[in-house]
């Protein structure tokens, strides 16, 4: 009880220690000029050229990641090119200033803006129109924060998963121990209750691979998503892209397995008049489409939102500019990150469920 | 806007890495894993599948070696009733064959004895004749020595007779 005690008033200073730390650049930043909190909110959840660790924006410490274009070639050189480079203030038609970051070294030409890479134009800056800039831009192939992430997990995945093979590859098929006894159950479940119970008990064996990788993929990335140090806290599963290609995926699955039963239930629906059957095809046609599109969207809402209740709640301090609000932005901030936890597992478990209640749907054979 | 906007670069870079995992992962994670775990599910569903039959078995074989040990008993049952019978029989024949034996030498005692008896009888009865005709002599002789006891004597006999 008395050691229970004394680890929960630990884990409290450390939480604190670790947020003090974690969000000291904006700190900086509320006291060089007014703290902007959906700015920062949305320059963390949104993809970065940057690792950024600790410090100030602009001259902190920050790993720099390799950027990567094609444009009459590929191109290679290190974001440090565009963070260290030359600030430029330009003012739109709107009036408004706008700043951004013009390449130097390697990087002369481009320019860094909103974390997109711009060319430059003939006189050598970005011509504004609106918000956005009109210059065009290169292929962006870079290794961004959210790619040096997705690398990160998908290694740690293949290491973990590797160790459990070995397992059993060295002691053959009995009880599991260690990392083994611990992640067992966990395989099992997605084999047994988002597998098996969803498809055909004749036909699920081929899609517990891509069920299970996908689970883990998604539940491991959303867990370093919550880590607010690297190698954690990029915002991946919450970005788009990641969910759209994920979505995707259970997509082409489905539309590839689907059986003469299911394009018979999509273009000529049994049981109702003929008109009706006309009617149904293009309904039919957009839910092959919706469900992956709201399996896209779930993952993506669900993750960013988590990471903005966190932000927001930290910002509270900053806002308030007194440390003194910590007493209650930290307990909120850590309760909602524990729930995030919970999160984290659910909409690995929801997203591999559904998949496998869509691919169910395309392998059923017909019952009457 | 461009946070609900897909990233070409992304796009790529997740194409290839979850590929690739998806590849490394089911050949060389999932299959290996899914394997031993089948493998073990259907161990275990042998074995107390096994584990029913050896049961039953054991059940059955319990049954038999009951029904073994009660024909033993009641062939034990039986023998002990056999042996107590013959015992029981040789016993009174034992008895009866020594009863007769006793009557029969206490039938050649007495009849030993009443021949001695008899034997016996006769010598006393010859012995007490013998005597007696000596006495009876010597009585005569001397109740007859003289004539007037011969005449008293005969008179005497001769009184006798008449009262008879």
């Amino acid at each position: 009880m008395q050691q229970a005690g004394k680890f929960s008033s630990l884990l409290q200073i450390f939480v604190f220690a670790l947020s003090f730390f974690v969000f000291q650049p904006f700190a900086h930043a509320s006291e060089e000029e007014n703290f902007n909190v959906g700015e920062m909110i949305m320059h963390h959840i949104k993809d970065a050229h940057e690792w950024h660790i600790a410090g100030p924006e602009h001259g902190g410490t920050s790993i720099y990641l390799p950027i990567i274009l094609h444009d009459n070639g590929f191109k290679t050189f290190s974001s440090k090119y565009f963070y260290h480079g030359k600030e430029v203030e330009v003012l739109g038609k709107d009036s408004v200033i706008y700043h951004y970051m013009a390449g130097v070294g390697p990087a002369k030409g481009y320019a860094l803006y909103h974390e997109e890479i711009y060319i430059l134009n003939k006189e050598g800056q970005l011509h504004f129109v609106g918000e956005h800039p009109h210059n065009a831009s290169p292929t962006d192939l870079s290794v961004t924060k959210n790619v040096a992430s997705l690398l990160f997990g998908s290694l740690l995945i293949l290491l973990i998963m590797f160790a459990v093979a070995r397992f059993y590859r060295k002691n053959g098929a009995v009880a599991p121990k260690g990392i083994a006894k611990f992640l067992e159950p966990i395989i099992v479940m997605v084999r047994d209750d988002i597998a098996k119970a969803n498809i055909d008990k004749h036909k699920y064996h081929k899609y517990v691979p891509y069920l299970l990788t996908i689970f883990f993929f998604i539940w491991i990335n959303n867990m370093l998503g919550l880590i607010p140090i690297i190698p954690g806290g990029a915002n991946l599963t919450g970005n788009i892209t990641i969910t759209l290609f994920l979505a995707f995926c259970t997509l082409l699955v489905t539309v590839f397995s689907g059986n003469k039963n299911y394009w018979g239930h999509i273009f000529w629906m049994p049981g109702i008049p003929v008109p009706m059957k006309i009617f149904m095809i293009p309904i039919e046609l957009i839910g092959i489409l919706t469900k992956p599109f709201a399996l896209m969207i779930r993952l993506f809402a669900n993750i960013t939102a988590g990471h903005i209740i966190v932000l927001a709640l930290i910002s509270i301090i900053f806002i308030n500019k007194n440390i003194a609000w910590a007493g209650l932005s930290v307990p909120m901030a850590l309760f909602i990150s524990v729930l995030e936890i919970l999160v984290a597992f659910l909409q690995g478990f929801l997203f591999a469920m559904l998949s496998a209640l869509f691919i169910g749907a395309a392998v059923e054979e017909a019952h009457h | 806007m461009d946070l609900i906007l897909p990233d070409f670069g992304l796009l790529v870079w997740t194409g290839i890495t979850f590929s690739l995992l998806l590849f490394l992962l089911a050949k060389f994670a999932w299959k290996p894993i899914l394997n031993a775990v089948n493998t073990r599910e259907q161990n275990i569903s042998e074995a107390l599948e096994l584990a029913e039959k050896t049961k039953a078995e054991m059940q059955a074989l319990k049954a038999e070696n009951d029904q073994i040990l009660k024909a033993a008993r009641a062939e034990r049952d039986q023998i002990l009733k056999e042996a107590k019978e013959a015992a029981n029989h040789m016993v009174e024949e034992a008895k009866g064959k020594a009863k007769d034996e006793a009557a029969k030498i206490v039938e050649s005692a007495r009849q030993n004895i009443n021949s001695e008896k008899a034997a016996a009888m006769a010598e006393i009865k010859n012995h007490v004749a013998s005597l007696s005709l000596e006495i009876a002599e010597k009585v005569v002789r001397h109740e007859l020595g003289s004539d007037d006891k011969q005449k008293a004597l005969a008179t005497q006999l001769a009184g006798e007779i008449k009262m008879n």
